[in-house]
């Protein structure tokens, strides 16, 4: 059984260009990706936030209200509820003042069980070293 | 020979990086590599055809159409990307694909490297 595990690097502000909002939308397309693969190969998704890209993991967006678009809230709880890996940099997220409170750190609102998780650059890289290819947005 | 897939996210005018990523699939292909180039997001405007080579804009549909005549590359674009640009499947340059995201994750799942070019 194959699997190639692609790690999204997420370093861009939400909003301000389109860029993270691919990076969960690709990430969230690994759940269909089997129809381009063969029998037992899988494709191994790793969402990681650093930068300033952990600014997308604010709660209560309101992209709906102010552009009448999704906000990259909901894309992440859908990740979430899809059980794809989420990991935030402990140390931007200390670096802009951040508190996990203000994070979303789960989906369970929507039924998901799957929780993000803070943790250090190092822990970031180690998902890199063992990534089989890095897509940075 | 190898497999590089290349997904790019700029716009083909108003950045050089599409420029730069045939420019990288043609020294590939030259080679003898295969090439899937992906784009998406705003990137999705090289898909579309009868676009006028002004001299002062970046215009690489001539340098496509060779690319896709090796028959070493293939090109792809967001499909929803696309329409949401306006860009209709009548629109889209000969040659060129339109799929959803997946296709470009499993290019990548066979690819022997990845080239990822964000957007802006």
């Amino acid at each position: 059984m194959a699997t190639k595990k692609l790690a999204f690097m997420v370093k861009t502000l939400p909003y301000k260009t389109e860029e993270s909002r691919l990076a969960l939308t690709h990430a969230i397309a690994s759940q269909t990706v089997e129809i381009y693969l063969e029998d037992g190969e899988m494709v191994e998704p790793v969402v990681a936030f650093f930068g300033d890209g952990v600014m997308n993991c604010l709660k209560n967006q309101k992209a709906m209200n102010t552009y009448g678009v999704t906000s990259i809230e909901s894309h992440l709880k859908n990740s979430l509820l899809l059980d794809l890996k989420v990991l935030i940099c402990k140390e931007d997220v200390e670096r802009l003042g951040l508190s996990e409170d203000s994070l979303i750190m789960d989906a369970e609102d929507i039924g998901g069980e799957t929780k993000a998780s803070i943790v250090p650059f190092t822990e970031i890289m180690k998902e890199m070293e063992t990534s089989d290819h890095l897509l940075f947005f | 020979m190898g497999k590089l897939t290349i997904g790019c996210f700029s716009s083909l005018v108003g950045s050089l990086s599409l420029d730069f990523a045939v420019k990288l699939s043609e020294a590939a292909i030259k080679k003898g590599h295969k090439v899937d180039l992906w784009v998406s997001g705003n990137a999705t405007m090289l898909s579309k055809k009868g676009q006028k080579a002004f001299k002062d804009y970046s215009a690489l549909e001539k340098k496509v159409q060779e690319l896709l005549a090796t028959g070493n590359f293939q090109t792809t674009a967001c499909e929803a990307c696309a329409e949401a640009r306006g860009y209709k499947k009548d629109d889209t340059m000969e040659g060129f694909q339109r799929h959803s995201m997946d296709w470009y994750l499993a290019s990548c799942f066979s690819a022997d490297r990845v080239l990822h070019i964000g957007g802006d």
